[in-house]
Order: C-alpha cells, then sequence, then structure tokens
C-alpha cells in the first residue's frame, strides 16, 4: 500500500515536470516572440514579404505561403500513395504479408531526416532539373521528399482506422453482392473516414514541421513561389538558416516565426483531435 | 426434374469442413418457395453454416471447404453460370445484428442497387420509397431519410437491414437470429413482418428460440452437432418427433 503511494508520487512527478517542461517552453517562445509581433505591427509581420533581417524588417509572407505550398503538395502526393497503400494492405493482400510490411513501414518513420534530404538531394533535384526544368530546388522536390517522409504515419494510421471498421459492416456489404473494391470504396473508406482525416492532420503537422531535409531541397529563396519548380523557404528553414548568428530584434523575430509556426500546429493538432473524438462519439451504437 | 422444382433452394450430401474440423456432415434439404423454414438447434450446432452455405458466404472464410451441391431452382450455385455477385443479390442476409452501414437511412437502402449498377437518382428513390414499404419503416422514416442509420432504434435498424435486401429485390431471405437482440415487442413485429414478407420471398431462419420457430415456420430442420437430425413439418416436429434426439430438445431437455 505504502510501496503504491510512493510509486504513484514518484510517477505523478515525473509527469508534471514533462507537462512543466513543455509549458516552460511554450511560455519561452511566447515571451520572446510575441512582443516583436506586435512591435513590428501585426499586419507587416505576416502581409509583408520582405524579410531584410539587416534593414530590421521582418515580413514572413513569403516563408508562410512556403511552408503552405511545400505542405499541400506533400500531402496530395503523400495521401495519395498511403491511402493506397493503407487500401491495399488492410483488403487486397493476405494478411500476412501484410503483418510483415506494416512494421517496414513503420520503420521508415525511424530514418533521420536528413537523410531523406540527402536522398533528395542526390536523385529527386537532378531528376527535376532535367525533366521538369527550373533549378531543381524546388516546392516540388519537397513535396516529394516530405510526401515519403509523411508515408508511415499516414499509412499506420490510415490501416489502424480501416482495420477498426466493424467487421459486420464488411460482411453485409458481401452479402449484398459487393466486390471488394466496392465494399473498400462505398462503405469502407467512409465508414473510417474520421480516422482517416485524422491520420492527414497528423502528416500535416510533420510535414510543416520538418526543417532539415527541406532546407536540403527548397533552395531557400526568399520569393512568393509562382510555379512549383520556384524555389521557396519555408518558416521551419528560416529559423534554422538564421537562428546561429541572429542578434537583438532579428533573433527575436526569429522566435516570432516560431510562434507563427507553434500556432499553425496547435491548430492543426486540435483539428486532429477533435476529428477523432468525433469518430467515439458517431461509433456508439454498435 | 419436378423433385428439383419443388424447392427453391436444395442442399445434397452438404458437407463443410473448417480445416479439419468437420462442421456440416451429409446434408440433405429441400427449402419449399415462398415459405418460412426454420433451422433450431443447440448452440455450435451448424446452424448458421448451413445458412451461410446459401450464399456463399463462407467462401470468405478461409479455412472453409465445402463438398456436395446446392441448388436454386434447379442450378448448382457452385458451379454453374451463377456469379458470385448475382447469388447474392438472389439469396440476401440477415444478420443476428442489426448491421446497417454508417451511412444515411438512403445510402444504406441504395447501396444494393448501386452496387449492382443502378445510378439514376429517380429510380434510387422509388426503390428506397418501395423497399421501406415493404417492411412498413416508409411513414416513420420518409422525413428523415439523410439522417444516419445508426440513430435508429434496434427493432428500427433491423427492418432497415430487411429493406435493404428487399432493395435489391432478392429471391431468398436467409436470417441468422434477427430477433435475438430485440426485445419482446420488437420480436413480434419482426415476426409479422415475415408472415408478410413470406408471401413473395423464400425465408429460411435460424433461431435459437423454439416459440419463434413454432410461431413463423411452416417447416423445420433440427440439428445437432453437424448433422441434420430432422426435417418436417413444424407442427409434427414439435409435437410429434420421429426421432428421440428431436424429442428431448424441442422438450427443452437441452436447455
Ligand atoms: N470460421 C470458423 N472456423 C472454424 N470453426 C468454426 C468457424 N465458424 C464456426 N466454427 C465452428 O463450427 C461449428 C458450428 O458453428 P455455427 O456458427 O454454424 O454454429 P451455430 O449453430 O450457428 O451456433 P450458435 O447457435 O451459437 O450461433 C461450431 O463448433 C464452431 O465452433
Ligand atoms: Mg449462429
Amino acid at each position: 500500500m505504502k510501496q503504491d503511494k510512493l510509486i504513484k508520487a514518484i510517477l505523478m512527478a515525473v509527469a508534471l515536470s514533462a507537462i512543466g517542461g513543455l509549458g516552460l517552453i511554450t511560455l519561452f517562445i511566447f515571451k520572446e516572440g510575441l512582443p516583436i509581433i506586435l512591435q513590428i505591427g501585426v499586419a507587416d509581420f505576416f502581409c509583408s514579404t520582405d524579410w531584410s533581417p539587416g534593414e530590421q524588417r521582418f515580413g514572413i509572407l513569403s516563408m508562410i505561403v512556403g511552408s503552405v505550398a511545400v505542405t499541400l503538395g506533400a500531402m496530395a502526393i503523400g495521401v495519395v500513395f498511403s491511402l493506397g497503400l493503407a487500401i491495399v494492405l488492410t483488403q487486397f493482400c493476405p494478411p500476412k504479408v501484410a503483418g510483415v510490411l506494416k512494421p517496414l513501414i513503420e520503420l521508415l518513420a525511424g530514418i533521420p531526416s536528413v537523410v531523406y534530404g540527402f536522398i533528395g538531394m542526390v536523385t529527386i533535384i537532378p531528376l527535376i532539373r532535367e525533366y521538369v526544368g527550373g533549378p531543381g530546388f524546388s516546392v516540388l522536390a519537397a513535396s516529394i521528399v516530405l510526401g515519403i517522409m509523411v508515408l508511415p504515419t499516414v499509412t499506420s494510421i490510415s490501416i489502424d482506422a480501416l482495420n477498426a471498421v466493424p467487421r459486420s459492416f464488411w460482411e453485409g456489404s458481401v452479402a449484398l453482392g459487393a466486390t471488394r473494391w466496392q465494399t473498400t470504396h462505398m462503405l469502407l473508406l467512409k465508414a473510417a473516414r474520421s480516422g482517416i482525416l485524422a491520420a492527414i492532420i497528423l502528416g500535416m503537422g510533420r510535414a510543416i514541421g520538418e526543417t532539415m531535409a527541406v532546407i536540403m531541397v527548397t533552395g531557400n529563396s526568399l520569393e512568393i513561389p509562382r510555379a512549383i519548380t520556384d524555389p521557396v523557404r519555408t518558416l521551419t528553414s528560416n529559423i534554422a538558416l538564421e537562428m546561429n548568428y541572429a542578434t537583438g530584434q532579428h533573433r527575436k523575430a526569429l522566435f516570432a516565426t516560431g510562434v507563427t509556426l507553434f500556432i499553425i500546429i496547435m491548430a492543426l493538432n486540435t483539428l486532429a483531435m477533435a476529428v477523432s473524438r468525433r469518430r467515439v462519439a458517431g461509433g456508439g451504437n454498435r | 426434374m419436378t423433385d428439383a422444382m419443388e424447392y427453391k433452394l436444395q442442399a445434397s450430401s452438404l458437407n463443410l469442413y473448417y480445416g479439419r474440423f468437420h462442421a456440416l456432415k451429409n446434408i440433405n434439404i429441400g427449402i419449399r418457395p415462398r415459405s418460412i423454414t426454420a433451422i433450431i438447434g443447440p448452440s455450435g450446432c451448424g446452424k448458421s453454416t448451413l445458412l451461410r452455405c446459401f450464399n456463399r458466404l463462407n467462401d470468405i472464410i478461409k479455412s472453409a471447404r465445402v463438398t456436395g451441391r446446392i441448388l436454386l431452382d434447379g442450378a448448382d450455385i457452385f458451379n454453374s453460370g451463377i456469379g458470385l455477385t448475382q447469388l447474392r443479390r438472389r439469396v440476401g442476409m440477415v444478420f443476428q445484428r442489426p448491421n446497417p452501414f454508417p451511412l444515411s437511412i438512403f445510402d444504406n437502402l441504395a447501396y444494393g442497387p448501386r452496387v449492382h449498377g443502378m445510378r439514376d437518382r429517380e429510380e434510387l428513390e422509388m426503390i428506397v420509397e418501395n423497399s421501406l414499404r415493404a417492411t412498413m419503416l416508409w411513414d416513420d422514416l420518409k422525413d428523415r431519410l439523410n439522417a444516419p442509420a445508426l440513430s435508429l432504434s434496434p427493432e428500427q435498424q433491423q427492418r432497415l437491414c430487411i429493406s435493404r435486401l428487399v432493395a435489391v429485390e432478392p429471391e431468398v431471405l436467409l436470417m441468422d437470429e434477427p430477433c435475438s437482440a430485440l426485445d419482446p415487442f420488437a420480436t413480434a413485429h419482426i415476426e409479422d413482418l415475415m408472415r408478410k414478407l413470406a408471401e413473395q420471398y423464400t425465408i429460411v431462419i435460424v433461431t435459437h428460440n423454439m416459440q419463434q420457430a413454432a410461431r413463423v415456420s411452416t417447416e423445420t430442420a433440427f440439428m445437432l452437432l453437424g448433422e441434420l437430425v430432422e426435417f418436417g413439418d413444424t407442427t409434427q416436429i414439435f409435437q410429434n418427433p420421429r426421432q428421440k434426439k428431436t424429442e428431448e430438445y424441442v422438450s427443452g431437455r437441452y436447455g
């Protein structure tokens, strides 16, 4: 009994310090970043494309556009392949094969992002330069690399969502004469909709937060991209590229970039949680 | 030939194995058209397994292996020209637990017709109305066809599942303990519905509830440990069974 209490107290302390640490980090980022946004002016900070730290001008619009473009591109590529993989692995391949492939795909999540960036640099960029045009370092390159990087997460969660659809639905559909493919697209994808949506949103969080691989393949230019073959800079790259020499206002503006990212990611996570909670509420009657 | 046409469904020398396990042993049974045939027997005797042979739903179980023949209107369902999709349209199934899809009421009912290639919206609407009328749900649901089917009461859900079958104009309805998840009132309603549907469809019902078998069916099959022990008129089976085992079961000695 006494031991129980002690262990409980220790675990509690560990949990609280972890949460406390997160809280402090959040507080620190906002304390450093928020005042400068107000000082520069919300409109000037978010809606100007002029980022010239030397002249004390800090507008991050082109990087917001960069992050959004790269993320959307990554999702377009990642979601198509992930969903395809999830459908094949859950519906069209022997459970034994799926049992081997799923952990392998999940293993891909453990490869350091610098490796993905490097592979992108030596293979994808020359291909784009040669066959699509432009300098190679581009929105397109980042979309492909990030699309591959989000694949393990999105696939794995989509597989879980598809597997969580009660077998009785599947049987009901098959008993009506539906083929596997009809059952999949007319019923299973709809039944697993919220889980798949949550997977996509989590993947999006991963894509928008990725830094190293993105720095290596986007070219990091400060222009708003006009084509998918144009180079861009993302919010994350901006912080990573400039933080180690930034001082004063410049440093604070980088924290403000972090605040922006923080807010975007929080919004995505909240959305993911709301969506997956709706699944639980909607799944009562089974 | 006359013999074959007398029956809607006829199984002969039907055996089914789950891997090594011999689940159905040399079953011979003929199901008459436009009537209700009940299959009774203790848990695990193979009632569901037999029912699922009639629409080849056991095909989805890897370990299941079937020998023997099943004739639907005289044509072998295992190797005549009847495709699996077509067979399952003609021989529909209602499950023990109501399993409406997590879609709207309308989409549940339109599901079968869509599976079989129907796209015309107006025609779908008509099918939805007719199939809801067939199970007497139309008046209750006509104003909320877009509501989620899972929001219905269990009885309505089971009726909806029957409507969903009616929508593909089947010939045979297989029902695997369709009332076991329902309360006594809902059960009585569904039984009334079955009697009405039997004017048009051939119904095979599996039930644990002997009173139910006695109430609704015209013929009854009693199974035990994978064998068909006795098959005959329901009144005869319940009042004057020929086999000792049947008598023991219907008099409640198996529980
Ligand atoms: N997929 C399967 N694999 C292996 N054995 C199975 C499978 N399905 C059923 N069985 C076995 O086959 C036998 C008959 O099962 P079935 O479900 O047909 O019985 P039942 O009469 O419908 O029982 P209940 O009244 O409990 O529904 C049981 O012994 C069961 O354990
Ligand atoms: Mg059963």
